[in-house]
């Protein structure tokens, strides 16, 4: 990382800290904002968050890791998260996921190559009436059908 | 001890319940009842720790002595009248009267069924594992006779072994999730290396980006080794190179035995804490092939000769000379995992650090140089062996400055463990070797150098020698059978005040260094000593801040919980009971020593006479007992 890149983002904690505080439960809405600007938390932000609130890089670390929506991976600006539980599956997951993956031409677990799109399997959303249920960021898309789903997939920026 | 509760979020923190301090007041003890036997505990008491008064064991696994309460593994559920399930007993306080029962067909099946879960997600063979008989995941599947795998078994390992690091080896396939080492490296030493990653069945115990080990931060203590109950974490063990160099009639092999294994490795074989074999570990590591065996207080005393001359020369420079900048207060070295600690979290005190080497390093310098030349050995024949209560050690070694002598100072840092498997591949059992003593020209050492293997230790025998020095009197005088109680202990952080109200004449060794000592009369002289970088943290957070310590003039620092004696090259288990019994090993012996200060030790006087011909702090020990720092800082690229 440059060395501006990295003041730049030193700064932007900074800032984040001040405004949610340097204890340790601060530590998932400033991850959560870091996500939201920079779609993953890099390892010099870790590094830099941990400083600031006075506990170990590799604590930041495991509780990225542990939360789905938190990433220590770079990612696309779109995330695209298909259920992949039983209620969905029964109802046709796979032949949406195979439809998307057609056409973005990349497998779950992937990133296109202009970062608009990373596709990713995830458990249960909570509409397992209305399956095969997908998120998009934090937006649900029920009853999807391939051609609905790849509709959908398209119009994202 | 470091604050049991540690860092963890108030959210994390299991219920505790403070004991109150004086339990005859009402509500000060608890009565309950264990399997319908009436007892009576201090609130607050955990049923764990209730049971284990009343000798009622308990099966535990994520429960160690010197942590807190983590309470995950639930190995140690009992039936708790009232309640809807089983309850863990390490996390639960007692607050109000109850009954329990630790054995009934509920508890045993659930205890069962635990252990089989556990065992369903071990990769591991009991015979190719270094802890084949000391395991505790291998004890409870014995204890409850698991023999079939209930739940299935792991077939093909699922990790790669880290293998990066020059003193901790991983091996995630046999670990179980009790984060053991998670709260060691955190609460005890503050350095953070692992935490869990990941979760459900991915969940694994690993490092900052799982990077290897070598990669990240971790001062190589060896803590989290001697806290893990499996051999999922282990040292990085150079028994086949010593046994290949022994086996070599080219290779003159020596070992220098620091003072904190003698007094532990009879725990190897069976005898309780407390016990010191030095004259038959001699024998044993004679008969092993070893050509010589050297004892590292030895250069203990030497380390207090040049650390103690260096602390002089900084307070002359600071108060005689009124120089700027003279780093104060002086901080020991002979720690490898404290040094490597500084380096990350505060190189900018790297002018505090003395330049002295750790006693392990200077007599690696000697045995190549002077010891080589005295015997007519070429140094690249001989294979210097070091054998340490540490992990660090192994490290140290392999510190690319460490090369003084022209070749590896020290070529091996071997572990009281490794040294105890040694033994018993040797066909020896120890405690039945007769006793002999150390070899020359280094076999004499003095108890100061002893004591160096407990916490306050390297303090005590620098103030023996310097109040002597500086004085003219006798430790005696001073204190009582020269023991200096204030250091002495295992309270985390120490602070001692020793006035100076006489001054003696300079003895012949420092003429060259100080005209007289009236500058230190009526002065005092303010020390302190930490031991666990948890403590270290506060010792220097608080000098960053200007507070008491900053004041100091020496301060002691040790890496591991205990000082050396608890080093994490011990043999496991190390708890609070197990580090008292070794210290007093040690101070007993020191005790019964003819010779227990480091400047009376005439091979030290000799060495300068013969080798070190310009003296303490002078140019040939400055190129061969003197080292220098890395500042690291704690940034991971
Ligand atoms: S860790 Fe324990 S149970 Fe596992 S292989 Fe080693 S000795 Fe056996
Ligand atoms: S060796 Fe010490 S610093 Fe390194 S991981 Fe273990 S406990 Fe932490
Ligand atoms: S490595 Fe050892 S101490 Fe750490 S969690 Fe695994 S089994 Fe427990
Ligand atoms: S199973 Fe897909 S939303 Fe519940
Ligand atoms: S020992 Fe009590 S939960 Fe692990």
């Amino acid at each position: 990382m440059l060395v501006m890149e990295k003041n730049f983002l030193q700064e932007e904690i900074e800032k984040l800290v001040e405004t949610f505080g340097n204890s340790r439960s601060a530590l998932i809405p400033i991850l959560q904002e870091i996500q939201k600007k920079h779609h993953y938390i890099s390892e010099f932000a870790q590094q830099e968050v941990a400083r600031l609130l006075d506990i170990h890089p590799v604590e930041v670390y495991s509780v990225i890791s542990f939360y789905a929506f938190l990433s220590s991976e770079p990612k696309g600006r779109n995330i695209v998260r298909l259920c992949q539980t039983i209620t969905c599956d029964l109802a046709g997951k796979y032949s949406v996921a195979k439809a998307i993956e057609r056409e973005l031409g990349i497998a779950f677990g992937e990133t296109t190559k202009d970062n608009r799109i990373s596709l990713e399997y995830t458990n249960c959303v909570g509409m397992c009436d209305q399956g095969p249920a997908m998120l998009i960021n934090d937006k649900v898309y029920t009853r999807l059908s391939p051609e609905k789903a790849v509709e959908i997939i398209n119009e994202i920026k | 001890m470091s604050d049991k509760e540690g860092r963890a979020p108030e959210s994390q923190k299991p219920l505790v319940v403070e004991k109150p301090d004086d339990t005859s007041k009402i509500g000060g003890m608890v009565s309950m009842e264990i399997n319908e036997r009436k007892v009576q505990v201090p609130l607050g008491t955990t049923i764990l720790e209730a049971c284990r008064q009343n000798d009622i064991h308990i099966p535990t696994l994520c429960h160690h002595d010197d942590l807190c309460t983590a309470g995950v593994c639930r190995v140690c559920v009992v039936e708790v009248e009232g309640m809807r399930t089983l309850q863990a007993a390490c996390a639960y306080p007692v607050t109000n009267p109850l009954k329990i029962k630790t054995s009934t067909p509920l508890v045993r099946k659930a205890r069962k069924h635990i252990i089989d879960l556990l065992i369903s997600e071990h990769y591991g063979e009991c015979y190719s594992c270094f802890r084949n008989n000391n395991c505790e995941l291998q004890s409870l599947a014995k204890e409850y006779g698991v023999d079939h795998y209930n739940f299935g078994h792991v077939q093909k390992p699922r990790y790669e072994i880290d293998k990066s690091s020059f003193s901790v080896v991983r091996d995630l396939d046999k670990c179980v999730l009790c984060k053991r080492c998670v709260r060691t490296c955190i609460d005890l030493q503050e350095v953070g290396v692992l935490e869990a990653i990941d979760r459900g069945d991915k969940t694994r115990i690993d490092t900052f980006m799982d990077k290897p080990l070598a990669d990240v931060i971790c001062i190589n203590c060896g803590q989290c080794i001697n806290r893990c109950p499996t051999g999922a974490l282990r040292a990085n063990d150079p028994r086949d190179e010593i046994w290949a160099a022994i086996d070599d009639p080219n290779k003159h092999v020596v070992m220098q035995t620091a003072p904190s294994p003698r007094a532990a490795i009879a725990e190897e074989f069976g005898i309780p804490a407390g016990k010191s074999m030095t004259g038959e570990m001699n024998t044993a590591i004679r008969r092993l092939g070893f050509d010589k065996v050297f004892d590292t207080n030895f250069t203990a005393d030497l380390t207090i000769m040049e650390e103690g001359t260096e602390l002089i020369i900084r307070l002359f420079q600071a108060l005689v000379e009124k120089k700027e900048g003279v780093a104060l207060p002086q901080f020991t070295s002979c720690s490898p995992g404290w040094v490597k600690y500084l380096e990350h979290f505060y190189p900018e005190y790297i002018p505090n650090l003395s330049s002295a080497k750790s006693p392990q390093q200077m007599f690696g310098a000697l045995i190549k140089t002077y010891y080589a030349k005295e015997n007519n050995i070429d140094p690249k024949d001989v294979v210097s062996v070091a054998l340490m209560p540490c992990a660090a050690k192994k490290f140290e070694c392999n510190r690319p400055e460490m090369t003084d002598s022209g070749y590896k100072d020290v070529d091996f840092g071997l572990t009281t463990r490794e040294l105890a498997q040694m033994i018993k591949e040797g066909g020896i059992h120890l405690p039945e070797m007769p006793q002999t003593h150390f070899d020359d020209p280094f076999g004499d050492a003095s108890g100061a150098g002893l004591i160096f293997g407990a916490t306050g230790g390297v303090m005590e025998a620098a103030i023996r020698t310097v109040v002597e020095l500086v004085t003219g009197k006798k430790a005696e005088d001073l204190f009582e059978n020269a023991n200096v109680m204030p250091v002495r202990g295992f309270e985390g952080v120490k602070y001692a005040e020793l006035p100076i109200p006489v001054v003696g004449p300079v003895p012949e060794i420092l003429k060259a260094l100080v005209p007289n000592w009236d500058w230190l009369k009526g002065a005092t002289l303010k020390v302190a000593v930490c031991h666990g970088t948890a403590n270290a943290k506060k010792v220097m957070d608080d000098i960053k801040a200007g507070g008491k310590f900053s004041e100091c003039h020496f301060i002691e620092f040790m890496a591991c919980p205990g000082g050396c004696l608890g080093g994490g090259g011990q043999p496991i288990p190390t708890t609070p009971e197990i580090r008292k019994a070794r210290a007093k090993a040690i101070y007993t012996e020191d005790e019964s020593l003819p010779l227990r200060k480091s400047h009376e030790n005439e091979h030290v006087a000799s060495i300068y006479d013969k080798f070190l011909t310009d003296g303490p702090c002078g140019h040939i020990s400055h190129k061969l007992l003197h080292t220098h720092y890395t500042p690291r800082g704690k940034y991971i690229d």
